[in-house]
């Protein structure tokens, strides 16, 4: 009888401190969230999203040119990190089932995932920045890209093996070549998929600072042009918070809080998205 | 397709099959072409940094990576103060995040009601995408004065006199520093190994699991005797994936860590890790051997975290590879 008690005590204590684990890290991460959003809201006003960012000591100012740039970075990013992302991914899963070389790929791509952001900017740092004289939108867009486009390499191949064989074989059958049973069988077959993997790799690189402060570097004006420095959320952040000024640390939260509901909402629709795909 | 259906004469035929061959190849160079250029940019990465970090490695030779030097004026450089700081934040984080995150797995898979799994399965996914950035600015201006405040004075008094660890606990309270880094890292982190946990804890076959069950195992046994042997591989995967992303954290880090090159006994002084050094120095160093030790703090970075994930996906693979088994 001894024995059994202390079996159900150590089960209790042990289920007690597991329940602890949940509350204490549900609550952490609450905790985390409501700052943000309390901090975050209070910045928000018309200005914020109308005026640029101030210069040391004036009043007010908002962040239009990060939110104009960072938007244009991320679209360039996405539109070069997408076809390159799922083109290499349908080499994987379409003609890289045993090849050497398709392994080692697929073996980058897995560290690529997880590997630190920072080195990837002294990558393009080392590589455009100081070889073409100048930090720019551009290469901020190429340090993103090689961040997104492991995202949606591994998405791609993984979506594309879940094809039935019997899917590939019937357009076999009807005598079309691997090229059209790649693009408009499979490919469209797991289209919500590959959907869902571009928006990931999004989520992914909206909020990345690290590889944009050697490339993109910041801009205190408003500017379109990507070849030089450019405006951009993560930077000004990290920037702003930084900073002894209360106007900017205020700009900061409500940077921060944007960036967080745009990557919030890019992972809520993009499981929405597959979840109805893949329960239909 | 619709030539298919009527019948064409031969040399149509063969002239199309042609066609298809020819545009097949290309399609497979193409494919191919993409995933080198993916190849490409990881030995692109290693490659650069090495050609970069050469005047340094030159200049210090091996000494670079223990000699606790980094000194700007003088140009004299060595990582050991980096890679103290790095190691230091990221062993801390692991130390709170591992055991919180096995609690996390446990209950999402053994207590949990099944209606609430879900939810807050999506809850801790949808916490691993924030952007380390927010857990930094949340780390210097909510939980830096609160540690300061609270938590500090109360741990010196605690440890006070304490050989060894008071030791750890020494210095004035200023909330940043070591220690403060490694606890916002280890929240940053949890969602990721609490995942991974929950993913190769449900690999584990539920007759193995009823089997247990049937002869009277408490949950606790059951967890301890029969889910954790049986995943091992998979769950020091997740561990080694989290310490990954805790050695090349930047954001979450420099905003705590306060930014001092130096090696100090003490959790509560102000310290650097590789990241944050990058971070912080990087734009305004001067070309030269400045700019091309960082560079080679930047290689070791990448080094030791290609080596954690290297280990972690062999033994992710392996553990979720068991499965079909």
């Amino acid at each position: 009888m001894k024995l059994y008690s202390r079996r159900i005590l150590t089960n209790r204590i042990g289920i007690a401190l597991s329940m602890i684990a949940m509350a204490f890290g549900l609550a952490a991460l609450m905790w985390i969230l409501w700052t943000l959003f309390s901090n975050g809201f209070a910045a928000l006003s018309w200005d914020f999203f109308t005026q640029d960012t101030p210069a040391p000591g004036s009043e007010g100012g908002g962040l239009r040119n990060a939110i104009v740039g960072s938007l244009m970075i991320i679209g360039v990013t996405t539109l070069v990190s997408t076809p390159i992302g799922i083109l290499a991914g349908i080499y994987l899963a379409e003609f890289g089932a045993t090849s050497r070389f398709a392994a080692t790929t697929r073996f980058v791509t897995d560290i690529m995932l997880s590997a630190p952001s920072i080195v990837v900017g002294l990558f393009v740092y080392a590589l455009v920045v100081a070889t073409l004289g100048g930090f720019s939108g551009w290469s901020g867009s190429l340090a993103l890209s090689l961040i997104a486009i492991p995202v949606v390499v591994r998405t791609t191949e993984n979506m594309l093996l879940l094809v039935p064989t019997a899917l590939r074989e019937a357009a076999f059958a009807v005598g079309a070549p691997r090229w059209q049973v790649s693009l408009k069988v499979t490919l469209r077959a797991v289209k919500a998929g590959v959907v869902t993997g571009v928006l990931l790799a999004i989520a992914r690189i909206t909020g990345e600072t690290a590889p944009l402060l050697f490339t993109a570097l910041n801009n205190q004006f408003f500017s379109t042009d990507m070849s030089q420095p450019m405006g951009n959320l993560p930077v000004v952040i990290y920037q702003f918070a930084m900073s002894p000024y209360d106007n900017w640390v205020s700009l900061a939260w409500g940077g921060a809080l944007l960036i967080a509901l745009l990557v919030l909402a890019i992972n809520i629709i993009a499981r929405v998205l597959f979840r109805k795909k893949s329960t239909a | 397709m619709s030539e298919l259906a009527t019948p064409a004469p031969v040399d149509v035929h063969a002239r199309q099959v042609r066609k298809f061959k020819l545009q097949d190849m290309l399609f497979h160079q193409v494919t191919l072409l993409f995933a080198f250029i993916v190849l490409a940019a990881l030995a692109g990465i290693l490659v650069s940094l090495a050609i970069e970090a050469m005047p340094a490695l030159k200049q210090f030779g091996a000494a670079f990576l223990w000699s606790n030097v980094w000194n700007v004026p003088e140009e004299r450089f060595g990582a050991l103060s980096a890679i103290y700081g790095t190691v230091v934040t990221s062993v801390i984080a692991l130390i709170i995040a591992v055991p919180v995150s096995f609690g996390i797995a446990l209950f999402l898979t053994e207590t949990c009601p099944v209606w609430l799994r879900r939810p807050l399965g999506t809850a801790i996914e949808l916490l691993a995408g924030v952007p380390s950035i927010i857990y930094g600015i949340w780390g210097l201006f909510v939980f830096a004065p609160l540690f300061a405040e609270h938590v500090q004075p109360t741990l010196q008094a605690f440890f006070d006199g304490v050989p060894v660890i008071g030791g750890w606990f020494a210095g004035p309270p200023i909330g940043i520093g070591i220690l403060t880094a490694g606890i916002v890292l280890s929240l940053m982190v949890i969602p990721f190994v609490a995942s991974v946990m929950r993913d190769v804890f449900e690999t584990v076959p539920p007759p193995l699991k009823e089997s247990a069950y049937g002869v009277g195992c408490t949950t606790w046994e059951v967890v301890v005797n029969v889910v954790l042997p049986y995943t091992r591989v998979g769950v020091i995967g997740g561990i080694m994936l989290g310490l990954g992303r805790a050695l090349g954290e930047t954001m979450a880090v420099t905003f705590v860590i306060g930014n001092a090159n130096r090696i100090v006994g003490s959790l509560f002084a102000p310290g650097t890790s590789i990241a944050a050094t990058l971070a912080n120095e990087f734009g305004e160093a001067d070309p030269g051997l400045h700019i091309s030790s960082l560079f080679a703090l930047g290689l070791v970075l990448f080094i030791i975290t290609f080596v954690v994930l290297a280990i972690s996906r062999w033994l992710i693979q392996r553990g979720v590879a068991k499965q079909g088994k």
